[in-house]
């Protein structure tokens, strides 16, 4: 399937901005199940700096905001060729180890919510890791009901636990702790899904992936119950969302001496992913 | 309970066991004798005034008044044959390049964890080890531009690696400072006695930082710029001297900013691109988009910079791996996986907590032996069993069953001494001794010499500036 995107960012400044930064991860890459056909980044309010590939592969883009601008855009436009993999994205590569993504973060760090999620499986993960993540998955969809408004980007899994509702982000965060726990390796993943008869949404989509010997990395979005086909295109992958946020942002307010004027930003999302027909 | 000398007698580096003189110390010795009675107290007095005029000062963590003190100086040299140098060097060499070998091949494909040499357990449950160095080179293939290597002597030709400072290894100028003092105190004692110089380290070391300049570099000379954390940090005498030997900008995180694709300094005339940044700056203080969120002593988006070729960070982020006390038992593994050759510089014999054989040995011979901290420095957190109370020793029992993995454990080594000037005359005292070696892709440079420490209370082994020690001028002989 071949999937047009556009995707703009805008934070609004509580005031003319002194000095800032955004770390951009939103540059899809060709791997197994999408190959990009065209891709830009074009920023109002800020200008590139620099761009290199990251720890995990993802390409990243450093841009710089313009002194004085009290707004700033960042838009991704792109087409992708999308391939139904079953999920499957395959072997993994790159310098970091498996364990690495069998470590704890702090948006990930096991508690007893995690602890009673994955009673009983600890058997089933060291022989079948595939039927434990499935398993995993649907626990976790029944333990975190889908609901916005309720978590924001701090949300640890734990805590998105004991509320029992949150986004696809906390979803996937609860997946990830739950097989790291199990010993599996797992990651996050930030990227775009194809929603039938929805042209505009409010945000990126998020979805973990577990490591399976044989298989490689496979993905899991909890939030559909599904495993990621030809409507879901890849952005980044991380321990965490931290590590692979389309946009992760530093700003100096206009007065040093006002930080919480930069937490005050709004952020807004003006996001469309649709099915064109392909060359 | 503070001065029990090790049962085995200490090598003296100055005299033989029946008096004579050894033949390093056979120039000096001559000219000593020939001084009139006074003349050396004079001369310590002179020194202290020296010391105070010129500033160098250290701050001492955990002093109830936090005040600037100066670092007690002993004006008789510590002496090292021109033989003996050789065979140091050699072992330096050999211990640096393999540092910067196995540094490369933890952030790319760990083939020393591949060949089991080392275990993954230590890199997996290691805060020194950056993922975000996983798959980068930085410029010119060099990990550790300074390193400071801590060797301890137990017999005439027994030197052995102590510590590996690979992060930012302080105290070089006092080594510079050690010499001109003597010079201005002794100029005839140097025409008497052929010394190696070391008053060319920062020009060596700004030579060395811009032979390591990124690829983004273009024009003459690359800019270096020494990136302190302020005038509050322990080192910061040295940072300015630093900056000031070597012809290069002294700045805080504050006068540095990303821009057109590169770290910028605030200059009179303008934002400049530097190319090189010698940090004394901690890695997770470095960049507060990639490490600690709320540091304001780096600078945001230097990583990015960083990967992306348009600076060098020296020393490179995540070098602490390789001076971790962990991994600081494995070294004479490491350095026979990297260079195909036996270590020349032996480890002191160490013993791991973690290994339950290992721990239950400590935990019997604590009064015998010297518990550290992983991840400590500067003398701090560490029992020394010798010169410990049974009460100490039992509560570092508790803390070491604890967490047993937190500590590796030496034997009280009897370090050689080398004598200080007392009021009842020549009197010998432990040392240690920190070589400062720069590495560039030109090669690894070693400055003949280094930082003695001494420690000044008689019979004791702890040489840290931190805990009460003194420094000496090093000397390596000319053939």
């Amino acid at each position: 399937m071949r999937l047009s995107i556009d995707h703009a960012t805008t934070y609004q400044f509580a005031g003319p901005v002194r000095q800032g930064l955004q770390r951009l991860r939103l540059t899809p890459a060709t791997a197994r199940g999408q190959t990009v056909i065209a891709w830009d980044i074009a920023c109002d309010g800020a200008v590139v700096e620099v761009g290199f590939d990251d720890e995990y592969g993802n390409r990243v883009t450093l841009v710089s905001l313009t002194p004085g601008a009290e707004a700033v855009t960042i838009r991704a436009q792109g087409l992708v060729e999308t391939r139904d993999e079953a999920g499957v994205t395959g072997r993994h590569a790159g310098y970091l180890p498996l364990w690495h993504f069998a470590r704890e973060t702090a948006l990930t760090a096991p508690g007893v919510g995690v602890g009673a999620l994955i009673a009983g499986l600890a058997e089933g993960a060291a022989h079948d890791r595939l039927a434990t993540l499935h398993v995993l998955s649907d626990r976790v969809a029944a333990a975190v009901t889908y609901a916005p408004g309720h978590t924001d980007v701090a949300t640890t899994a734990e805590a998105a636990l004991s509320a029992g509702r949150g986004v696809c982000q906390d979803q996937a965060h609860v997946l990830i702790a739950a097989a790291r726990a199990l010993g599996i390796p797992a990651r996050y993943v930030s990227g775009y899904l194809l929603i039938d008869g929805r042209e505009t949404q409010e945000a990126g989509h998020g979805w973990a992936e577990g490591h399976v010997d044989g298989l490689g990395w496979v993905g899991f979005d909890v939030a559909n119950a599904i495993c990621p086909d030809d409507r879901y295109v890849r952005l980044a992958v991380g321990r965490d969302y931290l590590d692979a946020a389309p946009v992760k942002g530093l700003t100096t307010a206009v007065s040093p001496k006002d930080r919480t004027a930069a937490a005050r930003d709004r952020m807004a999302i003006a996001l469309s992913v649709t099915a064109v027909s392909g060359a | 309970m503070t001065s029990e000398l090790p049962a085995e007698p200490s090598y003296d580096e100055m005299l033989e066991p029946d008096g004579t003189v050894r033949p390093a110390y056979e120039g000096y010795r001559r000219w000593l004798e020939a001084q009139p009675a006074g003349h050396l107290r004079r001369k310590g007095v002179e020194a202290e005034a020296f010391f105070r005029r010129t500033g160098i000062t250290f701050n001492v963590y955990g002093a109830a008044d936090a005040e600037e003190r100066l670092i007690p100086f002993d004006p008789v040299p510590r002496i090292i044959t021109a033989t003996q140098w050789r065979k140091l060097s050699r072992g330096i060499d050999q211990r640096v390049r393999a540092i910067n070998a196995f540094l490369h091949d933890l952030y790319h494909r760990q083939e020393i964890v591949r060949a089991g040499r080392v275990p993954e357990r230590l890199l997996r449950d290691n805060a020194a080890y950056l993922p975000q160095m996983a798959g980068f080179t930085p410029p010119g293939g060099v990990y550790t531009h300074i390193v400071g290597i801590d060797l301890v002597r137990t017999g005439e030709d027994d030197f052995m690696v102590l510590e590996d400072n690979a992060r930012t290894p302080s105290g070089v100028s006092y080594m510079l400072e050690n010499r001109e003092t003597m010079m201005a105190m002794f100029p005839e004692l140097f025409t008497r006695v052929r010394v190696r110089e070391v008053s060319d380290y920062p020009r060596r070391l700004a030579r060395s930082l811009a032979a390591c300049a990124p690829a983004a570099f273009a024009g003459d000379k690359p800019t270096v710029a020494v990136l302190t954390p302020g005038i509050y940090n322990s080192a910061y005498f040295e940072h300015a001297f630093l900056a000031d030997q070597m012809g290069a900008e002294l700045v805080e995180g504050s006068d540095l900013k990303v821009e057109g694709g590169r770290v910028a300094m605030r200059t009179t005339r303008g934002w400049q691109p530097v190319d090189v940044i010698y940090r004394r700056v901690d890695d997770d203080f470095l960049d507060p988009l990639s490490f600690n969120p709320s540091s304001v002593l780096g600078v945001a988006g230097i990583m990015d910079v960083y990967r992306a070729g348009g600076i060098t960070i020296a020393n490179a982020p995540g070098t602490g791996i390789s001076d971790d006390k962990a991994i600081y038992s494995f070294m004479p593994e490491i350095v026979e996986f990297y260079t195909g050759e036996k270590p020349i510089l032996p480890n002191v014999p160490t013993w791991r907590c973690s290994e339950p054989d290992a721990l239950a040995y400590v935990l019997d011979n604590l009064a015998d032996l010297v518990v550290k901290e992983v991840h400590g420095s500067g003398g701090y957190g560490m029992l020394i069993g010798p010169t410990s109370s049974k009460r100490e020793i039992a509560a570092f029992s508790a803390k070491l069953r604890a967490r047993p993995d937190n500590y590796i454990a030496q034997p009280t080594l009897s370090l050689s001494t080398v004598p200080i000037f007392t009021r009842a005359g020549l009197a010998p005292r432990h040392v240690d001794l920190r070589p400062f070696v720069l590495v560039s892709p030109h090669g690894i440079d070693i400055t003949p010499g280094g930082l003695t420490r001494v420690a000044l209370k008689k019979g004791s082994l702890v040489v840290n500036s931190s805990q009460g020690g003194g420094t000496k001028d090093s000397w390596v002989l000319d053939d």
